[in-house]
This record gives structure tokens, C-alpha cells and sequence, in this order.
């Protein structure tokens, strides 16, 4: 049934650092492998080589433009470039679940991944229109809805090293800007890294609550003030010695030589 | 909105197809024998036409069947059961009155009620979508349902009632339209909510993530449309129901009668198409676009 299952304890899900995230697309990419050779149909690609190059990810980087506000008798401050990942949030209130005619949608009970089984799934789309984040994606070659797993196939794979038993986006990450773990457990670090850093929703408005949580960029430094005199001052060593000190004093000696 | 032409013909037809059953079940009118075939007929290329339109969009078209579990929580569930009921109780109607010459009322009412059913649970479809402000109003399914009733009552040439619902669904859709236009800014998603990033200012795309398109882009972010919005407003409001008014009152003969309905058909077209077209996404903020 497509009907939601009552909140679970355990809420695995990402929290992803805009202030850490350089932009590499790493994780999209790590993301598109595994996802390709692992759960489900491959993520196909239409024309890759061709002039209109399009295909399916789980996982996309934006980049924003954020200027921040011009305040009276003070110079701009100058724009920020955020980099920002972006798959699915594995909503508590999955939108995208309860319109799924087919059952082929579903959230688990268990960890609340949200997960679709491709057996049942029409391609109707109908969840990527639910969606307001634009996690899901119809696969133009297979007609199946795709979407962020959290690599179930490998979180609980025993087959991997203990170290690669989380999702490829979070494995992959140079800058370490993506965090995985259980947000449903308060004393988990991650649960204890959005407390610090104030964690926050995407589109709070949409009443999706999303289990994915974003970090917010930390304040930029603020431009160190200098002594206005200080251009005004004498230099301190008139009289230097040693080596640069004969050499300034030959070359000024020179005809036409700077005194 | 993308507007697939699959989904434009599918809630086009299938409105006419059940607005014209409804009519049909209630016995206004309730022919019998050929006349009664040629009016099921036509009710049934219709709906059922729209509902085959709408599987051509499917990636699995052959799983459709799977569709009819979902009835406790999804719209298109609820959908497809409501159509295909009110589709096999309407065969039965129509049987009596094409075979027997028989009128059995309870079955025309209850094809009726299905017949609006299924209209309603198609509106729901689009009206449910939080992501989709200028849907996600009561405007949705009532219009949809007037369509429907309205269509239906100059198909099967109840001309006296299709006047005023013809003005009436004219009105509303008017109304709906005006409306429409500011839901998305009344909605309080922007590209600061979407990013988190308004606390430090105003957010621009700068990047977006590919260089070329994909899925979400073709199916939620449709611009060309928009521009000649007005003049297709005008356009669907003269054809779907100035014309076919002015027709009937001049006499709703053959000839007059058939032109109104060819006209209302393309101003529906139109306004269908401006329904899919206009709506915007929400996810399309993320891309600085809508």
C-alpha cells in the first residue's frame, strides 16, 4: 500500500554541508556508477557523445549566486558562490509516495528510505510531479521512475569493508560535505551536527518534512580594519645594516639613482 | 507543465465522453435502438479514447492493470476504478436501451454518479499537487466538473441547460485563470525557501548542474507557451463558449448545432493546453527558472 507507514525511530538520511561543498560533482558521479552496475535498471544516458547530451541522475550540483543585502553608507558586500548537492530528502511525509497508483512507491518501515520497486512502477510520473525537490526521474530508456536509494545495496552489504558501508555520494566526497546517518537518533553525530551548525529544511512551506538536513554556509571573515595613520608614519629602520643596506646605499649613489 | 498531447486529448475527451454518459444516465435523453447506439457510441469513443490517450504517456503501458490497487491513498487509483465502473455499469444501461428498448433508471443513475465521480477524481489528480500552486485549488475540480456537465449537455443536445452551464463554466474558468496568476507567489515557495540561502541574501542560479537537459527540465519547465497567453485565453473563450452560445441561440439545428460543437471542442483544446502550459513547478526554482 502506498499509504505512508507511521514515523519510524530510525531515520537514515544525509546532511549535506554548504559551506564544505566545492562544487567537484564527485558525488554525482560516484552516485551514477554505482547506481548503473547495482540496485535496479542502469541510470541510461540519451545522445553522450551527441550535440544534446541528457541522462538520468539520482544526485545533481547546483551552484548559487547568493548577494548578500547592500546596507546604507557601507560598500557591497561581495556575492557568495554556494555549491549545493542535491538528491532525495527521504521525507518523513513523502508526497511522492501516497500518489503512486501502482504500490510500486513505498517508504520503509524500518530505516524510512524511500524506495521504489521497479517491478510495479508504470512510468506514469505522477511522484516526480508530488516532488517538489526534483528527486525523481522518469528513465527515458527504461520507463521506470528512478530515484535516490541511499545505496541500500550498500549500507547493509557485509560483502564491503566496514569503511565503504555507506552511501557512494558520502564515500566519494573529497571535502567530507556529506554526512550520513540515523537523524531519528538525537545522540547520532549527525543529529548532533545539525544541532551545532543549525542544520535546515528545504521548502519548510511544502510540509514534506525532509529527513535530509542542509548545513548553512558559516559567516564570511570581516575585513580587518587598518590605522587610518599608518601611511603618515615614518618608516622605522632608516638606518639599516648589513648587506641590502650597502646595496640601497651603492645604487643610490649611482648617477641618477634613487635617493 | 509539459503538455504532452497525450494528457490534453485524455482529460479533453474522456470529460466530453463522461459528461455525456452522465447525461445519458439520468435520461436526458434516453433513446432507444440505433439512436441510442449512435449516442453510447460516440460517449465511449470518447472516454474511453481519452483513457487510451492517457496510457501512451506510461513507460509501462502493459502494467497499467497494477493501476487499481492504490484506491486507499492515490487519486489516479481511485481514477482508473471509478472509470472502469462506471464504463462497464453504463455497457449495461446502454444495452437495455439499445437491445431491450428497456430504461432501467437505478443502473442510468448510479452510471451517473460514476460518470462524475470519475470526472472529480481526475481533477483531484492535478488539484492535490502542492507543488503545482495554480492547481492546488478548489477551482481545479470544480471546473472540471462543470466542463465535463456542460460538454456533455451539448453532445447530447440538452440545449436548453447547456446555455446557462456554458456561461456558468465560462465565468468560473475566467475567474480561476485571474486567480491562477498570483497562487505561485501566494504560495511562499521562492528560491530562498528552496535553497535555505535567503538568510544571507538574494539567491541567483548561477551554475545549474549540466550543461545540457534533462527529465525534470523538459517535464516541469515549459516557457515557450506562456508568452501568448492572453491572446489564447481570448482565443479558448470565444471558440469554447461565446461561439457555441451564439450558435444555439440562433437554432441549434443540424448544421449550427454540430459547428457549435466543433467549436467548443478546440476552445476546450485550448484551454487544456493553457492549464498544462501555464502551471508552474515549483521544482523549477531550483533552476532560477518557472
Amino acid at each position: 500500500m502506498t499509504t505512508l507507514p507511521p514515523p519510524s525511530a530510525k531515520k537514515l538520511g544525509l546532511v549535506i554541508d554548504l559551506d564544505t561543498c566545492v562544487g567537484c560533482h564527485a558525488c554525482v558521479i560516484s552516485c551514477k556508477g554505482w547506481n548503473t552496475e547495482n540496485y535496479g535498471v542502469p541510470l541510461s544516458d540519451q545522445n553522450a557523445y551527441a550535440g544534446a547530451a541528457s541522462g538520468t541522475f539520482l544526485n545533481r550540483v547546483h551552484s548559487y549566486e547568493v548577494q548578500p543585502p547592500i546596507l546604507k553608507d557601507q560598500p557591497a558586500a561581495p556575492a557568495q558562490l554556494i555549491h549545493f548537492p542535491k538528491s532525495c530528502l527521504h521525507c518523513d511525509d513523502a508526497p511522492c509516495v501516497t500518489v503512486c497508483p501502482t504500490g510500486a512507491s513505498y517508504k520503509r518501515v524500518e530505516d524510512g528510505i524511500v524506495l521504489v520497486n521497479e517491478k510495479d512502477c508504470i512510468g506514469c510520473g505522477l511522484c516526480a510531479w508530488a516532488c517538489p525537490y526534483g528527486a525523481r526521474e522518469l528513465d527515458a530508456k527504461e520507463g521506470v521512475m528512478k530515484k535516490c536509494t541511499l545505496c541500500v545495496d550498500r549500507i547493509y552489504n557485509e560483502n564491503l569493508p566496514e569503511e565503504d558501508r555507506q552511501p557512494a555520494c558520502v564515500r566519494s566526497c573529497p571535502a567530507g560535505a556529506r554526512h550520513f546517518g540515523d537523524l531519528g537518533d538525537e545522540t547520532s553525530d549527525v543529529s548532533i551536527l545539525v544541532a551545532e551548525r543549525g542544520g535546515f529544511d528545504l521548502m519548510p512551506e511544502q510540509g514534506t518534512k525532509p529527513t535530509n538536513k542542509y548545513l548553512p554556509p558559516r559567516p564570511k571573515d570581516v575585513e580587518p580594519e587598518y590605522d587610518i595613520l599608518a601611511p603618515y608614519l615614518e618608516p622605522i629602520a632608516e638606518d639599516g645594516k648589513g648587506f641590502v643596506s650597502w646595496l640601497d646605499k651603492a645604487l643610490s649613489a649611482l648617477p641618477g639613482g634613487a635617493k | 507543465m509539459h503538455p504532452a498531447p497525450s494528457v490534453i486529448i485524455f482529460t479533453t475527451f474522456s470529460g466530453f465522453g463522461f459528461g455525456l454518459l452522465f447525461w445519458l444516465g439520468i435520461g436526458m435523453p434516453a433513446p432507444t435502438g440505433w439512436v441510442a447506439l449512435v449516442f453510447f457510441a460516440i460517449a465511449y469513443i470518447m472516454s474511453v479514447g481519452g483513457l487510451l490517450a492517457s496510457t501512451f504517456h506510461l513507460g509501462h503501458p502493459e502494467r497499467a492493470f497494477k493501476a487499481f490497487s492504490q484506491w486507499r491513498s492515490s487519486w489516479l487509483s481511485r481514477e482508473g476504478i471509478c472509470a472502469v465502473a462506471t464504463l462497464l455499469i453504463m455497457a449495461i444501461y446502454g444495452a437495455g436501451l439499445v437491445f431491450f428498448g428497456a430504461q432501467w433508471t437505478v443502473l442510468g443513475w448510479l452510471g451517473a454518479l460514476g460518470a462524475l465521480l470519475t470526472v472529480f477524481t481526475t481533477s483531484m489528480i492535478y488539484a492535490q499537487l502542492k507543488t503545482v500552486p495554480r492547481w492546488k485549488h478548489w477551482t481545479t475540480p470544480a471546473l472540471f466538473l462543470i466542463l465535463s456537465i456542460a460538454g456533455g449537455a451539448l453532445f447530447s443536445g440538452n440545449i436548453k441547460t447547456a446555455i446557462p452551464l456554458l456561461i456558468i463554466a465560462a465565468a468560473l474558468q475566467a475567474f480561476a485563470w485571474f486567480h491562477g496568476d498570483g497562487r505561485f507567489n501566494a504560495s511562499g515557495t521562492t528560491m530562498e525557501s528552496a535553497t535555505g540561502l535567503g538568510h544571507i541574501g538574494k539567491v541567483r542560479a548561477f551554475e545549474p548542474p549540466h550543461t545540457g537537459t534533462n527529465y525534470l527540465m523538459r517535464e516541469f519547465i515549459h516557457v515557450v507557451g506562456r508568452k501568448h497567453a492572453t491572446q489564447l485565453r481570448i482565443v479558448a473563450l470565444v471558440l469554447g463558449f461565446v461561439l457555441p452560445v451564439i450558435l444555439l441561440l440562433l437554432g441549434a439545428k443540424h448544421v449550427l448545432g454540430l459547428l457549435a460543437v466543433v467549436s467548443h471542442i478546440a476552445g476546450i483544446l485550448a484551454l487544456r493546453w493553457l492549464f498544462f502550459a501555464q502551471a508552474e513547478h515549483v521544482v523549477g526554482l531550483y533552476y532560477g527558472k518557472r
